[in-house]
């Protein structure tokens, strides 16, 4: 500790006097930042990628080598269409991990640091939910490597390939808005996880993951065929296999931004009151 | 001179829920200097800190950071401040450097800006070889330091130490005030918060002691040791047989006060003087007593109450509670 007696480094770069200089795009700047300050925790604590990773896994050997022949006669088939519902299915999982870890980041004192400085405020939200994109392009990148080391194979073009990941990366940034709205209600991540599996779970079973709409009654048909998760999965699988898409792409992207529209200004209004 | 003030703060209110955390705090800090705000837990400190930082809105009142608005012009006074606490802390998984750069590209240093102010703190710190470590490996002392120069990144004008030095050891925590001292030489101006009289004492221009909300006092750091009877020299002989003797010297040498044995074996005397020490030890030898204790205390923050209010702050928790209860 010799060395802290003398003078305080006074920054040549200071700017305690300098006005505020009106640079564009602060909140982008900032939320990129702090994106990047989410990636780092990402790649440093790479556990905490395990549940994303191997959920996909295990529910498509589970599902297709259990229910495959049952289902819809040849496991392959049933591969080939169960693959993109898993897909949106760990994706929209994958959402709540963001509303866990800001429950429990926001309890630290960080985040009291980042509102004493001068950057807009929903900078921190912004750039949380934008650092965890690398989070699902790499479950996105792992469900299809195992699917395709199972059999899976897509049958339609690389371009619309790309446009169904992302399309599925898109809806979970913007359905993460509803976990970080919880995790600023609620106390503790345990109960935004209990909260938020309640949520999801109706949301990724009640749906066309698992089989067809046909097959289901007709008051079941009614909530599926409004899931947001329907049209994700009706949009993902018309992009991988080629079969009819309907209006599902722009139902999918109407609910995204229905999801933001509701839960960003909410999430970002608790956030403001949360002390 | 009110110009000068650099915070100012007038009838601050805060209530949260049933708890009256704020009940009408001044407080004015001139350019440069430090203000110690002196309090137990729960009096209030860190909620005036947390205004006057911007991080909460007052009930009522106002309060000024370099004639900016905490409420009206926060962006301002965001600009002009440097926070820390046992809250705003920093990132545990980033390392002390990616910490210190993130904060540095917040404040619009630029990529190779940020870079260099995080290597000037890091080694003004004494956190060169740890800067590539994550913030979690660190030592408590480490921890603080790191916290400081966060705070640090945009040079600031303003500091706020909310409780800087609880839970470090003393040498530590004279490494801290050694920071401190620097810092307001170098221009800033600093409000720090302590539970400690003897920390206030050691680093402030004035202190404002805070209970329950309210403001009990505020004087310079003289003053208040005057009002709460300054130091105690506390002497334990070697033999039980020289109690008196020494007793009679420490009288003599007290400030006015008859010497008391407050624990068995131990006498104490308040002294008002920093040379009572060197003088009681020459009349010790002088006499042929030796003493195997000789120590200087300031007052406790429990005895500082109890001058003041006629109750220690233990006290005041009990009658809190009980009052919450009802």
């Amino acid at each position: 500790m010799s060395t802290l007696v003398g003078a305080p480094p006074t920054a040549s770069s200071a700017l305690s006097t300098a006005t505020p200089k009106p640079r564009p795009f602060r909140l982008v700047r900032h939320s990129l930042a702090l994106a990047k300050r989410s990636l780092i925790k990402t790649w440093r604590t790479p556990e905490a990628l395990i549940d994303v990773t191997l959920q996909p896994v295990l529910f498509l050997i589970i599902f297709v080598y259990i229910f495959g022949g049952a289902v819809a006669g040849s496991t392959h088939d049933y591969l080939q269409f169960l693959l993109p519902g898993i897909l949106a299915q760990t994706i929209a999982t994958g959402a709540i991990a963001i509303g866990v870890n800001l429950n429990t980041d926001i309890a630290k004192g960080i985040f009291d640091r980042f509102r004493s400085l001068p950057i807009p405020r929903s900078a921190p939200l912004v750039g949380a939910v934008l650092g965890d994109v690398v989070r699902y392009v790499i479950v996105t990148v792992s469900t299809l490597a195992i699917g395709y080391l199972m059999g899976f194979r897509i049958d339609t073009d690389p371009f619309r390939a790309i446009a169904g990941c992302v399309l599925a990366v898109l809806f979970a940034l913007c359905l993460s808005w509803l976990p970080v709205y919880v995790s600023m209600k609620v106390r503790t991540p345990g109960a935004v996880q209990g909260l938020m599996f309640a949520l999801i779970m109706p949301l990724s079973f009640g749906s066309n993951v698992f089989v067809g709409t046909d097959t289901l009654p007709g008051w079941m048909q009614a909530f599926v065929n409004v899931n947001p998760m329907t049209h994700l999965v009706a949009s993902v699988r018309g992009l991988f296999l080629g079969t009819p898409l309907d209006a599902h792409v722009w139902w999918t992207l109407a609910w995204c931004a229905g999801f933001v529209a509701v839960f960003m200004p909410l999430a970002l209004r608790a956030y403001h009151r949360k002390i | 001179m009110t110009s000068d003030l650099v915070i100012e703060a007038e009838g601050l209110v805060k209530t949260f829920g049933k708890t009256r955390a704020l009940q009408g705090v001044d407080l004015a800090v001139p350019r440069g200097t430090v203000l110690g705000v002196l309090g137990p837990n729960g009096a209030g400190k860190t909620t005036a800190v947390r205004i006057l930082s911007t991080l909460l809105t007052p009930d009522a009142g106002s309060a000024r950071i370099g004639g900016f608005d905490v409420v009206r012009d926060a962006e301002r006074v965001r600009q002009s401040i440097g926070l820390t606490g046992q809250y705003a802390s920093v990132d545990e998984d980033l390392t002390g450097r990616q910490n210190l750069e993130l904060f540095g590209t917040l404040l619009e240093l630029g990529r190779a800006g940020a870079r260099r102010r995080a290597t000037e703190l890091l080694d003004w710190f004494d956190l060169t070889d740890a800067a590539n470590r994550p913030a979690k490996t660190y030592s408590g002392g480490m921890r603080r330091r790191l916290d400081l120069a966060a705070s640090l990144v945009g040079s600031p004008d303003v500091i706020f130490l909310d409780e800087p030095t609880t839970g470090l050891d003393p040498a530590k925590r004279e490494d801290m005030w050694d920071v401190v001292r620097s810092l307001v030489t170098n221009g800033s101006t600093v409000l720090l918060t302590t539970q400690y009289l003897e920390e206030a004492d050691a680093l402030a221009d004035a202190i404002t002691v805070i209970d329950h909300g309210r403001v009990i006092a505020h004087d310079t750091p003289e003053g208040l040791k005057r009002v709460v009877g300054g130091q105690t020299l506390e002497v334990r002989p070697a033999d039980l047989a020289q109690l008196p003797r020494t007793a009679a010297i420490l009288t003599e040498v007290g400030s006015g006060g008859q010497a008391d044995e407050i624990r068995k074996g131990v006498l104490a005397v308040p002294v008002t003087d920093d040379t009572a020490l060197t003088e009681s030890v020459a009349r010790f030898a002088a006499a042929g007593i030796s003493v195997t204790e000789l120590s200087l205390h300031l007052p406790s923050l429990d005895e500082v109450f109890f001058t003041l209010t006629g109750r220690t702050a233990a006290e005041d928790d009990t009658t809190s509670r009980t009052e919450v209860a009802a």
